[in-house]
């Protein structure tokens, strides 16, 4: 067990690594990059000291340096001008567009992120295995079928007009203040009872808005696998055993379907973050969807690198959670690394 | 003494897409205590539909349309088939009063959980045991049924048993509760002839002990023979024969009855004898064709060996080996057939695939003779290859899994023409000419594998393996997977294509009565060595090695007259390591082939020691 986690780790490193290249390679394909289009748009302008100030970055960052220079200096594996400053050190670099280190804009963002993202998956998990369920034990039966119907709008339904929609009413209803993860008075105030109260209540939204896709094609899927489960034999092993049916489902059956769920907590997680892009720009939430899609647009080479780092070192933590715990959950795949 | 259960006028019924469709007509049945009663019938039956009306464990496309099952219990009769399905009346008897075993003990546990825990749940939901008071109470039951360290089984999982040790968890499941009826539905048609043996003893030494009635479904009359006092006799849904064992057996008034003990091969056939199936077919057997003449035999596998390595788990450790097969030796001469036999793990599997060049073998060579002298077949390439491929071809156990449902029949039949380049109107002809030689209507062609049976879904295994014309064909437990009314017309069929076509067949199974039907000459393999080999007439007849003679002893006879000794199918023989003086091997040795009169080969420890035996 400990020789799988290590070998894993192991890999994960590796993997991470050519990710970095190869984020990096693409984030420097187009001619030109953040400061060198500013420092010719600053010139034009005649402003002598902001241009100095570009060319005091270029070299620190070492922009003027080869690019397979600049990528090991930006992963951390050859001094640059500040000697060894790169990911491995911590150092996540500079963000032009802002003026400040990457870690000071991204901050908050991050955890608000994985915040919202866990929040919906909560959400996705806790609705749809107890509709599957019950939809999977009266099929083609009048609850199924409202079930199904639901389901199919929940997978229809365009994630930012719902979310247009409910922020209206929540706000008519409920005063809930438009957009953000809080409310806007509250943006600079440390973390006390009062600013996490307005972000329990501005969750609501995004995490309805951001799971109701993944919930209904959960729905669907789990009753897919269910129904074929419950057709085995060992069901029916269960049933002459004298077992009540609930607890002879979830003993068996339900158990068995986990395992493509679990498979999927790995690609859960990026998914999440890349596809609430969108549900984010549009409830103005202030997550790493909308800075990475910001970042992209201005060649913010630094910022948009270490977000899609992010976002790869999380896939592959959660393919490693999924592992693990498919290891857990299923013997077979437990006595298969004997 | 009234029945432990009476069934009257029972009917089932199923909705299905094309209407109602009755499976049970009215059936009448009492089940005594204390005694086995065996139902007996081919599939569709009825039998299975019986056993889960019982327990109320129906599909729920079926429901019990009339009838009474009346059902005697410490606290008067209840009929069951007036209880509420999945009421806690109807739970309260399944596996406390009434419990079942199935026929595929794999698919029947749970993998997931330990059988400990699911043996143990019995007892849990109807005692309201705790966890410690039911692993203490399973391992009592694991110990009865024979687990050799019940202790370790309550933490073991399914998937690492052998089919007969999960047979027997099955058994200690079901009976823990000490029920009152036992259903076993085919609880044997999946294990191989040893393990049934000694499954059918563990069932009767149990019920000696608990007084348990069987009810006993099985198409085996084996079977029936040798373990059942009672017989009942199901065709079509309805009841066509019942009483005492004897009587039923050795006077079977029905006709169907008599059919179906004509349809199974039996040891006692006159050499030349043919199965009688119950539904004649119909297959236009082409007229005979000369095979060209070979000089040596068309196959001849020469001290073949394969081992497989097992992944190490641990980080460093050296991963673990299992030699499969070991210095197999076979010839197959053309026109002729050739039968393996052994066990499920001996390896009889192996030496085919490797005979279809499905795997290689670490040592030793394979040779095919097409008429140009013979090749080593793993040493092939390019046009030599691919024509060989022409040559062999392979018939698949299971006809439902090697056909693909997304083709038509005509489909199936093309693909292999198609790949070997048989121009388009040749293919049409061929596929009318092959759908008369399986005896299917020229008209099935378009029609998809899900319209047909699984014996007919085995002619057109069959009729795809013919489309190139081969030399050989590699037939895996051809039958094992078809109910008992098929196994004959199957059997004849391949027959007659032999005859007619002049092919060569290499059997494997581990039924030696269909070995023995079919075959020439019978090579008996044991954890991956070739134990006996000699013509079909000497081998069963005249067996000389323990492990043979003990595969032989296991064999149900639908005779009455030659019960089963159950004191000797201890699977001991199964064990190198403990055959008699002369015989036995340990683990390291290999021992010697050796003549015991010509044509007729055992294996022996060592030349003195056979001499002194």
């Amino acid at each position: 067990m400990i020789g799988l986690i290590l070998r894993r780790l192991l890999t994960m490193a590796v993997t991470l690594l050519i990710i970095s290249a190869l984020v990096f390679f693409v984030i420097k394909l187009p001619p030109g990059d953040y400061l060198t289009n500013r420092i010719m748009e600053l010139r034009a302008t005649g402003e002598a000291g902001s241009v100095a100030k570009a060319e005091l970055l270029i070299r620190q960052y070492g922009l003027d340096r080869p690019v397979w220079e600049q990528y090991l200096i930006w992963v951390g594996l050859m001094p640059g001008p500040a000697g060894f400053s790169g990911l491995l050190q911590g150092d996540w670099g500079w963000s032009f567009e802002y003026d400040k280190p990457v870690a000071d804009v991204v901050g908050d963002a991050l955890w608000l992120t994985l915040l919202v993202n866990v929040t919906a998956v909560i959400f996705v998990h806790l609705v749809a295995i107890p509709a599957a369920i019950y939809s999977a034990t009266r099929r083609y039966t009048w609850g199924d079928s409202v079930v199904t119907v639901l389901g199919y709008v929940g997978l229809a339904m365009p994630g930012f007009l719902l979310a247009l929609i409910l922020l209206f009413y929540a706000n008519r209803w409920f005063g809930l203040s438009i957009g953000g993860l809080y409310d806007a008075s509250l943006t600079n105030r440390p973390w006390d009872g009062e600013k996490i109260r307005s972000l329990a209540a501005h969750l609501i939204v995004p995490t309805l808005v951001i799971g109701l896709g993944g919930t209904a094609a959960m729905i669907r899927r789990m009753r897919a696998n269910l129904l074929d489960e419950l057709a085995k034999p060992y069901t029916v092993t269960a049933r002459a055993k004298g077992m009540a049916p609930t607890r002879a489902l979830l003993k068996y059956p339900f158990r068995m379907s986990l395992n493509p769920f679990v498979a999927d907590i790995g690609n859960l997680l990026p998914h999440l973050v890349s596809g609430s892009v969108l549900v984010s720009l549009v409830l103005s939430l202030p997550t790493v969807g909308p800075l990475l899609l910001e970042s992209l647009r201005n060649q913010d080479q630094f910022m948009a690198g270490f977000i899609l780092m992010f976002v790869a070192a999380l896939t592959l933590v959660g393919m490693l959670i999924s592992d693990l715990a498919l290891v857990w959950l299923d013997p077979r795949i437990r006595m298969g690394l004997r | 003494m009234s029945a432990l259960l009476s069934i009257r006028d029972l009917a089932v019924a199923f909705r299905t897409e094309t209407g109602r469709f009755e499976a049970l007509h009215g059936l009448s049945l009492d089940i005594p205590r204390g005694k086995t009663l065996a139902l007996v019938g081919e599939s569709g039956s009825g039998k299975s539909v019986t056993a889960q009306a019982i327990l109320r464990i129906l599909p729920r496309s079926a429901e019990i349309s009339r009838g009474q099952m009346l059902f005697e219990g410490p606290d008067g009769t209840v009929d069951l088939a007036r209880l509420p399905e999945d009421g806690p009346a109807i739970r309260d008897i399944r596996g406390r009063r009434i419990a079942m075993i199935f026929q595929e003990p794999m698919t029947c546990l749970s993998p997931l959980h330990t059988i400990g825990d699911q043996i143990g749940e019995a007892l849990r939901v109807h005692t309201g045991a705790d966890r410690r008071e039911s692993d203490a109470r399973t391992q009592e039951a694991l110990a009865k049924v024979g687990f050799p360290d019940p202790k370790r089984a309550l933490k073991t999982y399914p998937f690492e048993l052998s089919g007969g040790l999960r047979q027997r968890a099955m058994i200690a499941m079901a009976l823990i509760m000490r029920p009152a009826l036992l259903v076993a539905d085919e609880p044997t048609t999946a294990l191989d002839v040893t393990t049934q043996a000694q499954i059918l003893a563990l069932l009767g030494k149990l019920q000696d002990e608990t007084g348990m009635a069987i009810l006993l479904i099985t198409h085996d009359l084996g079977v029936v023979a040798n373990i059942a006092h009672d017989v009942a006799v199901l065709y079509r849904g309805r009841l066509v024969e019942a009483g005492p064992k004897d009587e039923v057996m050795r006077r079977p008034g029905h006709a169907y009855l008599q059919a179906l003990i004509e349809a199974v091969p039996r040891f006692d056939m006159a050499p030349g004898e043919r199965l009688t199936p119950i539904r004649p077919a119909r297959a236009t057997i082409p007229p005979t064709r000369e095979a060209p003449p070979l000089a040596g035999p068309i196959l001849q596998v020469e001290k073949v060996s394969k081992t497989f390595t097992l992944r190490a788990g641990r980080l460093f450790a050296s991963p673990r080996t299992v030699r499969a097969v070991a210095d197999v030796s076979l010839t197959l001469r053309g026109g002729r057939t050739l039968g393996l036999v052994g066990e499920s793990g001996s390896g009889k599997t192996t030496v085919s695939k490797m005979v279809m060049r499905a795997m290689p073998p670490d040592g030793g060579r394979i040779l095919f003779d097409a008429g140009d002298g013979p090749k080593d077949v793993h040493a092939l390439k390019g046009d030599a290859l691919f024509a060989y491929r022409r040559n062999v071809q392979f018939v698949f156990q299971d006809p439902y899994a090697s056909l693909d449902p997304r083709m038509t029949v005509r489909q199936i039949l093309s693909e292999p023409m198609e790949i070997h380049g048989v121009p388009q109107p040749k293919r049409r002809e061929r596929c009318r000419e092959l759908m008369a030689m399986v005896g299917l209507e020229e008209s099935a062609l378009g029609r998809y594998p899900h319209a047909f049976s699984g014996g007919q879904r085995q002619r057109i295994g069959i009729a795809r393996a013919l489309s190139l014309e081969p030399r050989l064909l590699v037939l895996d437990e051809p039958v094992s997977a078809l109910d008992v009314s098929v196994q004959a017309q199957i059997l004849n069929l391949l027959k007659d294509l032999q005859q007619a076509l002049g092919l060569s067949y290499l059997i494997v199974s581990h039924n030696l009565a269909v070995v023995d039907y079919m075959a020439d000459t019978i090579s008996v393999m044991c954890r991956g060595r070739i134990v006996e080999e000699a013509d079909r007439a000497t081998l069963f007849r005249d067996p000389v090695h323990p492990y043979t003679k003990a595969l032989l002893a296991a064999v149900p006879d639908p005779s009455l007259d030659h019960p089963l000794d159950f004191a000797k199918v201890t699977g001991e023989a199964s064990d190198p390591a403990r055959w008699p003086k002369g015989f036995a091997l340990a683990p390291h040795e290999s021992g010697i082939m050796m003549q015991v009169e010509p044509g007729h080969w055992a294996r022996y420890r060592s030349e003195a020691e056979r001499n002194a035996a």
